[in-house]
This record gives C-alpha cells, sequence and structure tokens, in this order.
C-alpha cells in the first residue's frame, strides 16, 4: 500500500473533457463499512496497477435502493433510482462495475425500466475480462497451495446467474478450490439479504449465518472466498462465533487477487 | 352389455365431466380475482420452459429418487389416459377393446406397455407413501401439513394404487375369459403384468369371471371419474396447472423485482419542478384509489393465484428457505397453501352472495399470514430455484411487505431507521453523504 489510491471522480473527469472507460459503482458499504472499505481499496489498486479509466461518483453517489426495495418500500427506491438515474444520465455513463451484487443487481435489472440504460457488470466479471484481454496477469503468490472455498452471493448468483466469473478468478491463483454441500443454483443464503442486514432477525433456532458459516468451515478452508461485502460480513461474524478466526479467513475475491499480486 | 349399461355410463360419464367443468370454472374465475399482470411476451421463451420444466420435468429430477419415481407416475398417468380414451368408446358403444382389430400388433404393445407403467406406478406410489408415513422425511410431516393437507397426499396415493390395481385385475379377468375353452372375449392386447394375475380365476365359472371383470371395469371408470373430481378439492390439480403455471411463469433474471408502476407515477409528479404542487388531484370518480402492495387475495396478481392452485405441497421450497431451516415461521410452501386457502375462502363468500365478494372482516394478511413470517424473508429466492414448476412465494412475500411498509407503515424500527437514513444521507447507515469518498485517503 505504498502508492496512494488514485481515484478520480466523474466531475474531475468531466471537466477534463474525459470518459471513462468505466464507472466504479462503489456502493454505500463499499464507502462506509470498514471491512468493505479494505475490498474497495483492493479493487482500486488493481484497476490502478492495470491502467484502467475509471472514475467514481463520490459524494454524488447515493444508496441504489435496493434495501429499501426489498424492504417493501417502493417509494423510497424509485426516489432514490431516479435520482441516481438523473446523475448517471448526466454524465452519460455507459458501463458500471461495482463490488456489490445487491447494487449490481438493482442497477443492472431495476433501473432500465425507470431510465436507467447502462452496461452493469460485477466487479469479478470485470477483472475476468482484464485477465482475458491479457491486461492483468495473476498467478498464486502467497496463496499457493491453500484451500479456497468461494459462497455464491445470492444475487450474483441465483439471481441473475453468475456462477463462473468469481470461481475463474480464484482458480488463477493455484489454489485447492472447494466446493461446499449446497453451492451455485443450491447455495445457501448469508443471511444478510432482504433488508435482513439491518434489522435483528425473527425468533427461531440459529442464525442463518452460523448455519452457512458451518457449511463452509465443513470443506476446512484456509479461505472463504467472498463477493459481496454483506455476505463478507455475515461469515466473518460466523467465523467469529465458531472461534475459527486464527485458522480461516473471509476474503473478497478482489482482495485475493491484490494480495495475490502484492498490491 | 344392454342398452341399459350403455345409457347408464352415459350418464356417469357426462355427469363426470359436468362436475369437473364447474368446479374448474369456478377455479378460473377465481384465479381471474387477481390484478392483470401481461404474461404474453416472448412466447417462444415460454413454450421452452413449458416443454422443459413440465412436460420434460427438468426441475423434479434435480432431487433424483423422488424426480425419477415421478416420471412414472406421470408418464403413466399419460400414457394410461390414451386406454382411457378405449374404455369411454367401449363403455358408450357396447364393444369389447375396439382399438384391438385396428392396431394389430401395436395394439399388443401398447396394453403390454400400460400394464408395465402400472406396475410402475404402483411401485412409486409405495415408495412415495414410505417416505411420507415411515421414512417421515422432513418436509412431509413438517407443521405446514397438518390436518387436511396430510390426509389429502395419502388420499391420493390410495386412489392411484386402487385406480392401477383395478386396472391390471380388469386386465387379468379380460385374459382370462379370452383363454377360455371357446373364448368368452377376442384375443386382444398383450399382458406382462396380468397374465401372472390371471390363473386366480381358474376354476371359477365363465359367468362369475365376466361379474367379475365388470365390476373391475365399472369401478374403474367410475374410480378414474371420482378421482377428476377430486382433482379441484386437493393439492393434486399440478397435474393440469403445471402447464400454464411454467408458460406463465415469470422470465426475467430472478433478481429482478417489478417496480410498481402506480408508485412511478407518483414519484415522478414528485420530482417534476414544472409541477405545481398546491394543484388539486384530478378527480375521476370511476377510479378506486390505488393501493400499494397486497393485503388479500384481490391484490395479487392472476399469475400469483394460479401459483397457490398449481402447488402441490411437496415443500421443497420450504427445505430450501435459510429462513425455515434456521427455525424461523416463515415456510414458502405455507405462504402458498395459505393463499389458496383464502382465496377458496373469498370464493365461496363470492359464490354464497350472488356472485359479489361481501366483506368478512378478514384477511390474507395476518388472518392466514403473519408479519413475522413476512419479515423472515431473506429474498435469497431459494424457494423460486426449487420449485419443479416455477411457483414464485417471493413475489407473494414481497408484495405484502409492500403493503406493511407503505400503507400501514408497519416495518420493524430498525428498518425504519435504516429507511429514513437512506432518505437523509443516501445511505442505510448515519453516514453523510459528503464523506463517501472518504475512504481514498485513509489507511
Amino acid at each position: 500500500m505504498s502508492e496512494s489510491l488514485v481515484v478520480p471522480t466523474m466531475a474531475e473527469m468531466l471537466a477534463e473533457g474525459k470518459q471513462p472507460e468505466v464507472l466504479f459503482w462503489v456502493g454505500c458499504a463499499g464507502s462506509f463499512d470498514d471491512r468493505a472499505k479494505k475490498i474497495t481499496k483492493a479493487f482500486v489498486r488493481i484497476l490502478n496497477r492495470t491502467n484502467v479509466s475509471f472514475a467514481v461518483l463520490g459524494t454524488e453517489e447515493s444508496c441504489t435502493g435496493d434495501p429499501a426495495k426489498r424492504a417493501g418500500n417502493e417509494f423510497l427506491f424509485q426516489m432514490q433510482a431516479m435520482m441516481n438515474i438523473e446523475v448517471l444520465n448526466a454524465y452519460e455513463a455507459k458501463k458500471i462495475v461495482t463490488a456489490c451484487p445487491h447494487c449490481f443487481n438493482t442497477l443492472k435489472n431495476e433501473y432500465p425500466e425507470l431510465g436507467g440504460n447502462y452496461e452493469v457488470i460485477h466487479h469479478t466479471e470485470f477483472l475476468k475480462s482484464l485477465i482475458d484481454d491479457g491486461r492483468l496477469t495473476v498467478e498464486g503468490g502467497q496463496f499457493k497451495g491453500k484451500k479456497i472455498t468461494f459462497h455464491d452471493p445470492c444475487y450474483l448468483g441465483r439471481a441473475n446467474k453468475v456462477y463462473e466469473a468469481p470461481r475463474d478468478l480464484i482458480q488463477k491463483l493455484d489454489i485447492e478450490l472447494v466446493e461446499m454441500k449446497r453451492s451455485k443454483a443450491n447455495g445457501l443464503c448469508c443471511g444478510a439479504g432482504g433488508a435482513q442486514m439491518f434489522k435483528d432477525a425473527e425468533p427461531g433456532n440459529k442464525e442463518v449465518n452460523i448455519e452457512r458459516t458451518e457449511d463452509a468451515l465443513e470443506t476446512q478452508p484456509d479461505i472463504i472466498a467472498a463477493g459481496c461485502p454483506f455476505c463478507n460480513t455475515m461469515l466473518t461474524d460466523g467465523i467469529k462465533n465458531k472461534e475459527k478466526e486464527g485458522q480461516v479467513k473471509v476474503m473478497d475475491i478482489a482482495e485475493l487477487i491484490a494480495n495475490a499480486q502484492d498490491l | 352389455m344392454s342398452y341399459l349399461d350403455n345409457i347408464v355410463f352415459a350418464i356417469i360419464l357426462i355427469a363426470g365431466f359436468v362436475f369437473f367443468a364447474s368446479g374448474v370454472k369456478k377455479i378460473i374465475r377465481n384465479i381471474n380475482l387477481g390484478v392483470n399482470v401481461d404474461r404474453k411476451d416472448n412466447p417462444k421463451a415460454r413454450w421452452t420452459n413449458m416443454a422443459m420444466i413440465a412436460l420434460g420435468q427438468s426441475k423434479m429430477v434435480k432431487r433424483p429418487i423422488a424426480g425419477v419415481l415421478h416420471i412414472f407416475v406421470y408418464v403413466g398417468f399419460i400414457i394410461i389416459n390414451i386406454e382411457l380414451l378405449e374404455i369411454i368408446i367401449d363403455g358408450l358403444f357396447g364393444t369389447h377393446r375396439i382399438f384391438a382389430p385396428y392396431l394389430g400388433r401395436a395394439y399388443d404393445v401398447l396394453i403390454a406397455s400400460f400394464e408395465i407403467l402400472a406396475i410402475l406406478v404402483i411401485f412409486s406410489v409405495t415408495v412415495f407413501w414410505i417416505r411420507r408415513n415411515l421414512i417421515r422425511l422432513k418436509r412431509f410431516i413438517h407443521s405446514d401439513l397438518s390436518g387436511f393437507p396430510k390426509n389429502d397426499a395419502n388420499y391420493i396415493l390410495y386412489f392411484e394404487t386402487v385406480l392401477m390395481i383395478l386396472f391390471l385385475l380388469m386386465n387379468a379377468s379380460d385374459l382370462h375369459l379370452q383363454n377360455v375353452p371357446g373364448g368368452v372375449f377376442h384375443k386382444a392386447g398383450s399382458f406382462p403384468i396380468s397374465q401372472f394375475i390371471a390363473p386366480v380365476f381358474n376354476g371359477m365359472s365363465n359367468e362369475l369371471v365376466i361379474l367379475l371383470f365388470e365390476i373391475f371395469w365399472w369401478l374403474h371408470i367410475v374410480g378414474i371419474l371420482c378421482f377428476m373430481n377430486y382433482l379441484y378439492l386437493s393439492k393434486h390439480l399440478h397435474i393440469i396447472l403445471a402447464f400454464p403455471n411454467t408458460y406463465f411463469a415469470d422470465l426475467k433474471p430472478k433478481g429482478q423485482f417489478d417496480n410498481l408502476a402506480s408508485v412511478t407515477k407518483e414519484v415522478k409528479l414528485m420530482m417534476d419542478p414544472n409541477a405545481d404542487p398546491f394543484a388539486a388531484a384530478p378527480v375521476d370518480e370511476n377510479t378506486v384509489p390505488a393501493k400499494f402492495g397486497a393485503s388479500d387475495v384481490q391484490d395479487l396478481n392472476w399469475v400469483q393465484l394460479l401459483n397457490a392452485y398449481t402447488c402441490t405441497e411437496c415443500g421443497r421450497c420450504t427445505s430450501a428457505c435459510p429462513a425455515n431451516q434456521t427455525g424461523k415461521k416463515l415456510s414458502p410452501r405455507k405462504i402458498m397453501m395459505d393463499t389458496r386457502d383464502r382465496l377458496q375462502e373469498v370464493g365461496k363468500n363470492i359464490d354464497a352472495n350472488k356472485g359479489v365478494f361481501v366483506p368478512d372482516n378478514k384477511t390474507l394478511l395476518n388472518d392466514y399470514i403473519t408479519p413475522e413470517e413476512l419479515w423472515a424473508c431473506t429474498s435469497c429466492n431459494a424457494c423460486v430455484e426449487e420449485c419443479p414448476v416455477n411457483i414464485s412465494p417471493l413475489s407473494i412475500i414481497m408484495d405484502m411487505r409492500r403493503y406493511l411498509v407503505m400503507e400501514q407503515s408497519a416495518a420493524p424500527m430498525s428498518l425504519n431507521a435504516m429507511m429514513s437514513n437512506i432518505e437523509n444521507n443516501g445511505a442505510p447507515w448515519q453516514y453523510s453523504q459528503q464523506d463517501r469518498l472518504n475512504w481514498k485517503n485513509e489507511n
């Protein structure tokens, strides 16, 4: 982390008369949550290293409205959506990348009807395309030989059928990818979706994140890879609950790639 | 057979179909109580879905044991219906195995395959019964099914077994009568299974065996007509509705929830700088103000109501639901069962009140589905993914949450806090939008 991050905003780009290749939608978790900010920075380090021309909205970004919509507040969702669409359209955004599957799903699927039409991709798909285009090369580095299991985020997997990009990236790391008993379309939720992140769970006999953490621990991994800041939080809490934080780490795929390259 | 037989048969047959038609008509009427939603787009993808998922059973076999056994029963059901056509013609015209002379060898193959399917159906249904009643798989002894639903499932299994046994006994006595000296019936068909049953008739008088044959024949066809009329009273309607249900199912990505058009209109007005904030709302006496979300079955769309009638209560959704697995009250199967029960209740209300629904102080929300169930959902789509016939319990849950939040302001406290944060700061937490890029300079 010796070099400082270069994070241009859309406003700065516009002032210079430039249009970035891609707009990085950071998301609320990526902007404010201490754990998720590390994911954001890891992703930016990769973007900087590969000289990808990108920009963020910075203080002009606002919640996509996903948690409001899933909680049932369609009003608030559409208010947020239309404000964001106004901003995005003013900058003539074409392509958006985000590290949050909830933002990804909402921007990709729910904004077009309200006037926001963009090519929206998840950061794992974007990183995969950088590798495919030869702009990024990945070697195992410090992860060589480690056992990694991948937790499918519901809003990336089942919701949008993106199963392979994250796995392809993990496999570039010279590691052993082990699947949980429930994965891909059968993957179990981490417990955060549908606005559950922001409320206590209803009475029951277990927390969903514990159930999922047990799935992950069954594979005896060194690392649980995640592709969503909320899953990351839920699984990290699960690992703490199981007192396994010494042995097992929960890491986003962007962090795996960045760390493997010593970025 | 005398003419009396033919007339009695015709009457029973017509009665069976008339009752069935009136039952189906009521169900169609009830489904049409739902709000309109357009599902006519992209017919090619819809036909493909129907062919793959309903006809091809592609989602059933994801659980291989139940999947393969179900295919036996399903193929048996469809193929044996060809035989039914012959039985009906024989019954109406007093003929015996009318197809045999026209089909020749093919007839033997047909009858033989019916017999093999019949024995496979009996086998599968027996395993299903064992899974429900002896092995007691979790999803089959779940509290959702207490009372009628549990019995309903077993009645269907008994019905199918009895019908198949009658079919085989009918063939066995027929075969016996074909083979007695002089041959009471003309030779027709090949009987790989019932040839082993036929010897039980040895030593009986021809008259007795003819009588037994008639009894089996009549019980079989009357049984089928009864079963047909049991369909719309039970969860077994899926054998018909699985087809339209997969055709009309949502084609959008599972993560895409519909944007309420009524809300879009209001939001656009709110954000329009040229809108006059003091203008009175245009008065139109014919329009009822739109209700946001759903508190009762009439607020749901017709596909959701079709979903409710299609559900066969297999419980794959509930067994995959993260909330249910961790002991919460939410069960996606119960959401579908409650929707159907309430819809049936509303339908009966309409029947009893000359075609008009008279408010009964009950709603789907609270009287059937509690807010606690609705708030336990993580919207993970596992239930939608699991459903072998593409039912979406999630869409009903979301519509009911919308009602709770937008009509009743009845969200849990912590969600209200999250929503006011979004309103005020543009983030679900209490951080200022001005600080959104601070991470750039933090270490």
